[in-house]
């Protein structure tokens, strides 16, 4: 039998039985969507995580007070004891690793700032010059932080963009001055929209000088202390060097912990990358469900159309010429619902990335591989035993049902 | 050309042994007109199906143009089948969603025969049978004669040497019924082999040669003169 008659013939039949048709390429084109659909979520999910932590910048490691415990036991804050805390002389000594390109303390607490009438409840970051470098950020308006000796509180601030329109509107807010608490603070810039990066929002904050920051709130103890190596490479190295000199600093304790970008990036990873491996998973069993369905429909296909088969039989069709042709058939509507599965799913994600802008939903490419192939190759498996069925039919008893 | 010999064909039905061929012997030459009779289940259309390689005998041997083909394969039958022989059944057996021109295209389509090959052939067998403007219809749209006319050509249209036709006017009335058999005898007309089957006694006596069944026995093998 020629290619093209046996396509012919399988479409024939494809095409006889409409309502058959639909209900397969419905079973598989959900299946197919709901595993691209599925995966992209996930996808997006990583995506969203990753573009997070990047926005952090790549060399960056973060020092931060107490010991992460990771052998058992109690954490020291449970039974009492206070872990030492990070100061500002500290952070300035980190600056003695030749591995360290620059450093930047950090304060973090919550104050009010008043201008004129308007009073707003806001984030308050404590810094010094270096922080708009290491955290990489651009300024709308004026200058970032003047440099200089970071144990001296000059009284000026920087806002965040979102803050700067919610006091000032349209008004130049440079020069002006408002109040933090009880203090006086002198606008010298604005950032320019940064976004959101882990969740903390630098449009909504006010930055001040570390000093300012300290007798603001009261207190002595860094919140962070940024740090960025001079390299990719330089990350571990400098990694040993701040645990070295915070432990000798210290007294011999090692009570600090640094995490590395690249540490928490990976873990991230992994663990999104699982899950949504198994959730596609999940969702290819609905894939098998549908390769399922196929089986059952040729079987009853096999049955009803037992006279036909026996009638091509009889006129000369062999039993893997009979077997070739259900096989296109079940092949024909996989590739179909395969297919009709792509375009769903690409539609579902395109809605769903529609009504979540922010995050990043993209079909990773092995999803747009393996679906589909998945669906086909179960097809075409499950139709074998129907196929099977009507090759070994026999004519006599397949040509004597009548009607 | 058809030679059989020993025949037998046993089924079981439930516990039952039932010997449809006995032992049949009979040797068909090219381009001879014969009747099968017989009253019901006396083992004539397991004959036919036995001589149409449809059915394969339990015991004996049968021989095709000189050769056995007892032992062939099914695939081997198949090719044989759609060579050396057409079939003509009393429910025509069209495939419900083929046009007219489609069914009696099948035979070469299985065959993979060009279609370029195949559309002479049909235009003619179209003409022939006068279906030429039926050619786009379906079955369900065909009357009887019509479907039993396009069921002729179908098997024609591999040209083979013997037609088998079991009961071929057993579901039409008399008058389509016997256009039917005018169209099957001019094939034996023009040289081809002809058995039928049926239990018409009229229709069987047209047959040069009548051959009658009983019990999955061949008791009479009567020749007659043309006419």
């Amino acid at each position: 039998m020629r290619p093209a008659d046996l396509f012919d013939f399988a479409w024939q039949v494809v095409n006889g039985n409409r309502a058959r048709t639909l209900l397969i390429l419905l079973a598989m084109g959900i299946g197919v969507a709901a595993v691209l659909v599925v995966t992209s979520l996930g996808e997006g999910a990583r995506r969203y995580v990753l573009q997070q932590f990047s926005g952090l910048g790549a060399n960056l490691l973060i020092v931060l007070p107490g010991r992460s415990e990771t052998a058992g036991g109690t954490p020291g804050f449970l039974i009492g004891k206070t872990p030492r805390l990070l100061t500002l002389d500290d952070a300035l000594a980190l600056t003695r690793s030749r591995h360290v390109r620059r450093i930047a303390p950090l304060i973090v607490g919550a104050g009010d700032v008043h201008w004129g009438a308007l009073t707003r409840a806001t984030p308050v970051l404590g810094s010094t010059a270096e922080f708009i470098e290491v955290r990489q950020m651009d300024m709308g308006q004026g200058q970032f932080l003047p440099e200089g000796d970071p144990h001296h509180a000059q009284p000026v601030c920087v806002l965040g963009a979102k803050l700067k329109r919610e006091l000032f509107g349209s008004q130049p807010a440079i020069g002006e001055w408002l109040r933090i608490g009880d203090r006086r603070f002198r606008v010298i810039g604005v950032l320019a929209p940064q976004g959101e990066s882990l969740g903390f929002n630098t449009d909504e904050i006010i930055i001040v000088p570390l000093a300012a920051a300290q007798a603001l709130f009261n207190s002595e103890s860094l919140f962070r202390i940024l740090v960025e190596a001079k390299s990719r490479s330089a990350v571990a190295p400098a990694k040993e060097d701040l645990l070295e000199i915070l432990r000798a600093r210290h007294e011999g304790e090692r009570d600090v912990t640094v995490i590395t970008q690249d540490a928490v990036l990976s873990t991230f990873d992994r663990i999104l990358g699982a899950l949504t491996l198994a959730v596609a998973g999940i969702a290819a069993i609905s894939l098998s469900v549908a390769g399922i369905l196929i089986m059952n429909v040729m079987l009853i296909s096999v049955t009803q159309r037992r006279r036909e088969i026996g009638l091509l039989k009889a006129l000369g069709a062999s039993g893997p010429q009979i077997r070739l042709l259900f096989f296109t058939e079940a092949a024909m509507l996989a590739l179909a619902g395969g297919a009709a599965g792509l375009l769903v799913g690409k539609l579902g994600q395109l809605a769903v990335a529609q009504a979540f802008p922010n995050i990043p939903f993209s079909i990773p490419w092995w999803a747009m591989v393996a679906a589909p192939l998945t669906a086909i190759v179960t097809a075409v498996l499950f139709s074998v035993a129907p196929a099977r069925q009507a090759a070994q039919l026999d004519p006599v008893l397949a040509l004597s049902a009548r009607k | 050309m058809i030679q059989l010999s020993g025949i037998q064909r046993d089924y079981r039905v439930g516990d039952e042994e039932v010997h449809a061929l006995r032992g049949i012997d009979l040797k068909i030459e090219q381009g001879e007109y014969l009747s099968i009779m017989g009253p019901s289940g006396s083992g004539k259309s397991t004959l036919l199906n036995i001589l149409g390689l449809l059915d394969r005998p339990n015991a004996g041997r049968y021989a095709l143009d000189g050769r056995d083909v007892t032992g062939l394969s099914d695939d081997e039958l198949a090719r044989v089948r759609r060579e050396k022989i057409g079939f003509v059944f009393q429910f025509f057996h069209l495939v419900p969603r083929l046009s007219a021109a489609q069914n009696i295209e099948l035979p070469m389509v299985l065959a993979g025969i060009d279609p370029q090959q195949r559309r002479p052939r049909l235009e003619t067998l179209l003409r022939d049978y006068g279906l030429t403007n039926r050619a786009d219809h379906r079955p369900d749209q065909l009357s009887g004669g019509q479907c039993q006319r396009v069921a002729i050509a179908r098997a024609m249209s591999m040209q083979p040497p013997v037609i088998l036709a079991d009961e071929p006017t057993g579901n039409l009335d008399r008058h389509t019924g016997q256009e039917v058999i005018a169209l099957l005898e001019q094939l034996h007309a023009a040289g081809g082999t002809l058995v039928m089957v049926t239990h018409d006694q009229e229709l069987g006596n047209r047959a040069r040669r009548r051959l009658r069944m009983v019990d999955g026995e061949l008791v009479s093998d009567e020749r007659h003169a043309p006419g």
